[in-house]
């Protein structure tokens, strides 16, 4: 049998058997509702922890954006210094780094598009849920009970098929949640305990360490060489400044003229 | 005819919408059978997109069951497996 019409089934065959415990048609509308409400806040909670998740995975890549920023200053640095073995181990790091960025990127997407989808539905179910409160209240006071069974039985299957849904839909969510919770969870603990800093063989401690023992003067002719480079590649500029009169101490003044002509074009 | 995708309601397609369904979903039977990933992933992708264009949404106060059910668009070939075999709606989600 295809597998459209098996699936129908199976939610057809859960509203029947449902259907079939209950003796009173009119009870069964009251307990319907009941439950219905009761769905309505576990999709709404559910819709809630979602989003809950994707705020953390958000703050998750920002915190290893800075850290991917940090490593690639470390790896400037470093080069300055003429410890291109450093720059390496900083790269290495920052690739790794960048990897684990991409991936929270892709369950960032899966969990705003799950968010999207289940606000709609839940959105629906509220729709569906108040039309069956509206239909209850016209069968309880309209039919005899025989002609109230037919239609509450379609209403009823109507109703289940839609809680059935969502309520898959929620058990998705929720397993899917659970599992980023738990490779969020251990990001986490990575960014805390610093180990993100030292899973690369030499660690960027270890990278951090040797920068500051150069920045402390040990390592005299590297921060020489850097400064010929800085000096080397900034001459130019000064040059062209120098041509033009004053060399820094104009753009000094540059900023209190343009304050005051702002001043002016707020009076005016 | 009435058509629910599992996570995004129910709709009413044409007669021409829904012969494309009957194959579309002989092919899903196929590839369930088969245990043929990407040929499930075709078809269901292919049969929640003729729902999705062909069909229009019912109505929220129209309470009536579908008469054939598309598991989620982005279901993998174990979970609608599973599904099948178990008819995973536990008694304890939504169906009162």
């Amino acid at each position: 049998m295809s597998v459209m019409k098996r699936v129908s089934l199976i939610f057809r065959a859960k509203a029947d058997k449902a259907l079939d415990k209950l003796e009173d048609p009119r009870e069964t509308l009251d307990y319907s509702y009941k439950q219905q409400v009761e769905m309505l806040t576990r999709v709404r909670r559910g819709v809630a922890d979602v989003a809950t998740s994707r705020k953390r995975v958000e703050l998750q890549m920002n915190s290893l954006q800075k850290e991917i920023g940090k490593r690639d200053t470390q790896a400037r640095d470093a080069l300055g210094k003429g410890r291109e073995d450093l720059a390496r181990a900083a790269l290495q790091n920052k690739g790794q780094l960048q990897a684990q960025y991409a991936d929270l990127e892709t369950q960032f997407a899966q969990l705003q598009e799950q968010e999207e989808k289940l606000t709609v539905a839940s959105q629906r179910l509220d729709a569906r849920v108040q039309a069956f409160r509206t239909r209850k209240e016209t069968i309880k006071a309209t039919y005899t009970a025989a002609e109230a069974q037919t239609r509450i039985n379609e209403a009823f299957s109507g109703i289940s098929e839609e809680m059935g849904d969502i309520g898959l839909a929620i058990q998705r969510a929720e397993d899917k949640t659970a599992q980023m919770q738990a490779r969020a969870g251990a990001i986490d603990e990575l960014l805390a305990s610093g180990a993100l800093e030292d899973h690369v063989s030499g660690g960027t401690d270890y990278i951090q360490a040797e920068l500051d023992k150069i920045g402390a003067g040990s390592d005299v002719d590297s921060e020489i060489a850097r400064m010929k480079g800085e000096i080397a590649s900034s001459a130019p500029k000064q040059l062209e400044a120098n041509a033009n009169g004053q060399g820094s101490a104009a753009s000094a003044e540059a900023e209190p003229s343009e304050a005051a002509e702002e001043r002016a074009g707020d009076g005016s | 005819m009435i058509v629910r995708i599992l996570g995004e309601g129910q709709f009413r397609v044409g007669d021409d919408a829904a012969a494309k369904l009957t194959t579309l979903d002989r092919e899903l039977d196929a590839a369930v059978h088969g245990e043929d990933e990407a040929a499930f992933t075709a078809a269901l992708r292919a049969a929640v997109q003729e729902v999705r264009t062909e069909g229009t949404p019912v109505g929220d106060d129209e309470l009536v069951p579908a008469d054939f059910i598309l598991p989620f668009s982005d279901a993998s070939l174990a979970e609608v497996r599973k599904l099948l075999a178990d008819g995973t709606i536990s008694d304890s989600i939504g169906l009162p």
